[in-house]
C-alpha cells in the first residue's frame, strides 16, 4: 500500500526543502500536520497530513442507539456542538417521521445562533493570533465567556452541550435568560463588533497580510467542495438556512453576506475573515427575532425511549459555522443506525490546502489555514 | 432527484442508470460503475444538469457487496442528487473522478482508508485518517481490532505485558 | 521565631547584611511551582477549555503559568483531549523533549482512560499508556475551576519534593504507573 514515505521519497529530489509543521504547533486549529515543500520562502505545496484526531465516530454511530449518540455529535465539531446535535436529530426525525414542536424549533435556532457567535469569535480571534496579534484572541475569549454562561444556564455545559434530543430539546429557557441575552446582545453589537472592526479588521497590518492571499474563484470554490463562509467569500450565494431551509428559518429575516473583495480580491483570505464578522451581525439579528417570536408550547415531541426508525435513508444538513454539516444516515429498522456518514466543511477546506498553497509564502500558510477556519475533529471525525 | 434530471440521464446512458429508488425520505439512482467518468462529466458540464458541487463520496458495507455513494449539489438549479454504484466485495474497484471535481481526491482517499475500495486513476491513493501501517479497513462490518498497535495495548482492561489492570 | 529572638540572632551579623535560612527544597521548589510553563498541546475539546482557562476570567497567568509552543521550554505538559494511536508516539516524543523536572497532567476523560471513545478502534485508552501522568483531572471537558484545582495539586506535589542529597526530583514514574 502506498504510504506517506513513498510520497516524500518521490517529492524530495525535486524540492529544495521539506519542512514538517505539526502535529503539535502553536496554531489553535487542532492536531494538523503539514509538510511544507519549497525553497525556504515560497512554497511549492503544503501537504496536509490528517487523522491525528480520528476517533472513529462513524463506527461508533453503528454501535450506539440513536438517542444515545447525541453526546458524540457534540464532538464532531466541538466549537459548534449544537450544530452536530441539530444535524443528527434532524436526520433521525426525517427517517422516523417525527414532528418537532414549534417552541423546540425556536429554541434550536436560538441555541444554533448562539453557538455560531461563539464559534466565529474563536475563528476570527485565532486567525488574528496566528498572524501574530495575541489580544484579539483574548477579546474573543472574553465575549465567549459570557456566551458560555448563557449556554451553561440553558443546558448545563460550557462546551459540549448535549442539548437537543430526538424530537425536541432537553431543557426550556431558564428564568432571566431573555434579559441576560438581551443585555449581552445590546453590548455585543454594535459595541463590541464595531470596536473589533476598528481595531482589528481594519488594522493595516492584518489587512496587508490577508489580502490577495489564496484567492479562490467561485467556480473553483464549488469544484473544491467548499461550503459555508469559505464558499460565500468566493461570491457564491448559497446558505442552507435560506436555500434549503430547515427548522423555523423561513420565518426569520436575515441577509446572507457575500464576499465582494472588501479590500482585495473577491475570495481572498481577507474576504473569508470579514464574512465571519458580518455573519456574526446577522446572527445577532436572528437571535433578537427568535426571542421576540418565541411561541409557547411543549419542548419535545412524544418519542419512544428507543427510537426505531423504519428502514430508509436520508441526507440532511444544517448550516454550521464551518459550512454544511450533513448526515447521510441509513436505517435498517433497528435501534442503531446501519451507517452514518458525516460530511463536514473543514474536510473539503483542508483538502483544498494542497492546491491553494502553491505559490504562497510560508508566512501565508498560517493566514490560509486560519482563513479557512479548519478544525481537526471536523476533518478527522 | 427530479424527473427532469432522471430523464436527461436516462437519455444519455440508457439502462446503465437505474430508475429512481425511494428509501424513506431520500431518492437515489444506481449506476453502472463502468460509466463513472462519463456520468460525472455530463453531470458537471451539461447546462441542464450543472451539478458543480460534489458534496461527499462515501462507502457503505451492505454485507454481500460494497456501495459507493456520491452526493452532488447544483446551486444554480437548487437541486441535489444521490447516486450509488454497487461493487464486488472481493475486489471493489471504481474509476476516480479526482480531476472532474477537485474536492473528490480526499473523499476517495477516505473511502479507500476505511473500506478498502480502490479508485483507479487516483494519483495518490493512500490512507488518510488511519496510520500508514494500520492493518485492516475499520468501517467494514467484519473488521476485527488487533490486540496491540506498536506495543501499545488497545484495551485498558487487558494488559499485554502481564501486569494487572 | 519571634522578632526579639530573630534580632538577637541577627545582631552579630549586622554590618554584613541579613541572612536567610531555609531548606534547599523550599528554596528551589517555591520559585519552580510559581512559574510552571505548560506546553500548548491541545488535541481536542479539552484544549478549548484550556485556552478559555488561560483567558481573561480564570487567568492562568496569575499563577505564573504561561504557555510555550515548544516542549523544550516547558515544565508541564497538559494533555487536553483524545489521543489517537496515530498521535500516541508523537506525545511520547514531546514528553521526551521536555527537560527534567517535568510533569504531565491528563486533562479530561479521554486523556484519563479513553473517555466516551473507549469503544473506538482508533483511540488510545488513556495517555498514561504512553507517558507517565502525575495528575488526572476528570471532566468532559473539565471546568476551568477543575483545571485550576489540578494545577494547584501539581503545585503541592512540587512543594513536597525533596531535593535533599541528590538535587533531582523523585524517581520519574513508569509508563502506566499511578502515583
Amino acid at each position: 500500500m502506498r504510504t506517506l514515505a513513498d510520497l516524500v521519497a518521490e517529492r524530495a529530489p525535486h524540492t529544495g526543502m521539506m519542512l514538517n509543521m505539526g502535529p503539535q504547533h502553536p496554531s489553535t486549529h487542532g492536531v494538523l500536520r503539514f509538510i511544507v515543500c519549497g525553497d525556504g520562502e515560497v512554497m511549492e505545496q503544503a501537504i496536509p497530513v490528517v487523522g491525528y484526531l480520528h476517533r472513529g465516530i462513524e463506527k461508533l454511530a453503528e454501535m450506539t442507539p440513536y438517542g444515545g449518540f447525541i453526546p458524540y455529535t457534540d464532538r464532531i465539531d466541538y466549537l459548534g456542538s449544537m450544530f452536530g446535535n441539530h444535524a443528527w436529530c434532524m436526520a433521525v426525525e426525517a427517517l422516523a417521521g417525527i414532528q418537532v414542536p414549534r417552541r423546540a424549533e425556536y429554541l434550536r435556532v436560538i441555541a444554533d445562533e448562539l453557538n455560531r457567535l461563539a464559534s466565529h469569535l474563536i475563528a476570527v480571534g485565532s486567525m488574528a493570533m496566528d498572524i501574530g496579534a495575541f489580544t484579539p484572541f483574548l477579546h474573543g475569549i472574553r465575549e465567549r465567556e459570557i456566551l458560555n454562561n448563557l449556554l451553561e444556564s440553558l443546558c448545563g455545559s460550557r462546551l459540549t452541550f448535549n442539548y437537543m434530543r430526538i424530537g425536541g430539546v432537553s431543557r426550556d429557557l431558564p428564568p432571566g435568560f431573555g434579559a441576560n441575552l438581551d443585555s449581552f446582545l445590546s453590548r455585543f453589537q454594535p459595541g463590541f463588533l464595531d470596536e473589533f472592526d476598528r481595531l482589528i479588521a481594519r488594522n493595516e497590518i492584518l489587512v496587508k497580510r490577508c489580502v490577495h492571499v489564496a484567492t479562490v474563484s467561485a467556480a473553483r470554490a464549488m469544484s473544491l467542495g467548499f461550503v459555508g463562509p469559505n464558499l460565500r467569500a468566493s461570491a457564491v450565494d448559497w446558505d442552507l438556512r435560506r436555500d434549503r431551509p430547515y427548522s423555523v428559518y423561513p420565518e426569520l429575516t436575515f441577509t446572507v453576506p457575500i464576499g465582494r473583495g472588501f479590500r482585495g480580491a473577491v475570495g481572498d483570505s481577507y474576504d473569508r475573515f470579514v464574512i465571519r464578522i458580518e455573519e456574526m451581525k446577522q446572527s445577532v439579528a436572528i437571535l433578537r427575532q427568535a426571542m421576540a417570536n418565541l411561541p409557547e408550547g411543549p419542548i419535545q415531541a412524544e418519542v419512544p425511549r428507543r427510537v426505531r426508525p423504519p428502514a430508509g435513508e436520508v441526507y440532511s444538513g444544517v448550516e454550521s459555522a464551518r459550512g454544511e454539516l450533513g448526515l447521510y444516515m441509513i436505517s435498517d429498522g433497528t435501534e442503531k443506525p446501519s451507517r452514518a456518514k458525516i460530511r463536514t466543511g473543514s474536510f473539503s477546506a483542508c483538502a483544498a490546502i494542497e492546491s491553494l498553497s502553491r505559490g504562497c509564502m510560508v508566512a501565508d500558510l498560517v493566514v490560509l489555514i486560519g482563513s479557512l477556519d479548519l478544525l481537526a475533529p471536523e476533518i478527522d471525525r | 432527484m427530479t424527473e427532469a434530471v432522471h430523464t436527461a440521464l436516462r437519455g444519455l446512458f440508457g439502462d446503465r442508470i437505474s430508475a429512481p429508488v425511494t428509501l424513506g425520505p431520500s431518492i437515489h439512482a444506481t449506476f453502472d460503475p463502468l460509466i463513472t467518468r462519463e456520468l460525472f462529466t455530463a453531470l458537471r458540464d451539461r447546462e441542464d444538469l450543472a451539478f458543480h458541487h460534489l458534496s461527499f463520496v462515501s462507502g457503505v458495507d451492505r454485507g454481500d457487496a460494497f456501495e459507493v455513494v456520491y452526493g452532488l449539489d447544483s446551486y444554480r438549479r437548487r437541486d441535489t442528487l444521490l447516486l450509488k454504484a454497487r461493487l464486488d466485495r472481493q475486489s471493489p474497484k471504481i474509476a476516480s473522478i479526482h480531476d472532474l471535481y477537485e474536492g473528490a481526491g480526499w473523499h476517495e482517499r477516505e473511502t479507500f482508508d476505511l473500506f478498502g475500495i480502490e479508485f483507479e486513476g487516483h494519483p495518490d491513493l493512500r490512507r488518510l485518517l488511519m496510520p500508514d501501517d494500520w492493518e485492516g479497513f475499520p468501517l467494514r462490518k467484519d473488521y476485527q481490532e488487533a490486540a496491540s498497535y506498536h506495543g501499545i495495548p488497545t484495551s485498558r482492561t487487558a494488559r499485554t505485558d502481564g501486569r494487572p489492570a | 521565631m519571634d522578632k526579639e529572638k530573630l534580632d538577637a540572632y541577627l545582631d552579630p551579623l549586622s554590618g554584613t547584611g541579613y541572612a536567610l535560612l531555609t531548606r534547599a527544597s523550599r528554596l528551589f521548589n517555591l520559585p519552580r511551582l510559581h512559574s510552571l510553563w505548560y506546553l500548548l498541546f491541545s488535541p481536542a475539546c479539552c484544549g478549548i477549555e484550556l485556552m478559555q482557562t488561560g483567558g481573561v476570567r480564570t487567568d492562568l497567568d496569575r499563577f505564573g503559568m504561561v504557555f510555550r509552543a515548544t516542549p523544550r521550554q516547558s515544565d508541564l505538559m497538559i494533555v487536553g483531549g483524545t489521543v489517537t494511536y496515530k498521535m500516541a508516539e508523537r506525545v511520547q516524543l514531546l514528553y521526551r523533549q521536555m527537560a527534567e523536572p517535568r510533569y504531565v497532567i491528563a486533562m479530561g476523560a479521554c486523556a484519563n482512560c479513553g473517555g466516551l471513545f473507549d469503544r473506538s478502534y482508533a483511540v488510545l485508552k488513556g495517555v498514561d499508556l504512553v507517558v507517565p501522568v502525575d495528575i488526572y483531572i476528570p471532566g468532559c471537558p473539565p471546568r476551568p475551576e477543575a483545571l485550576v484545582e489540578g494545577m494547584r495539586r501539581i503545585q503541592s506535589l512540587i512543594k513536597g519534593e525533596d531535593w535533599g542529597r541528590t538535587v533531582r526530583r523523585r524517581r520519574p514514574l513508569e509508563i502506566g504507573e499511578a502515583r
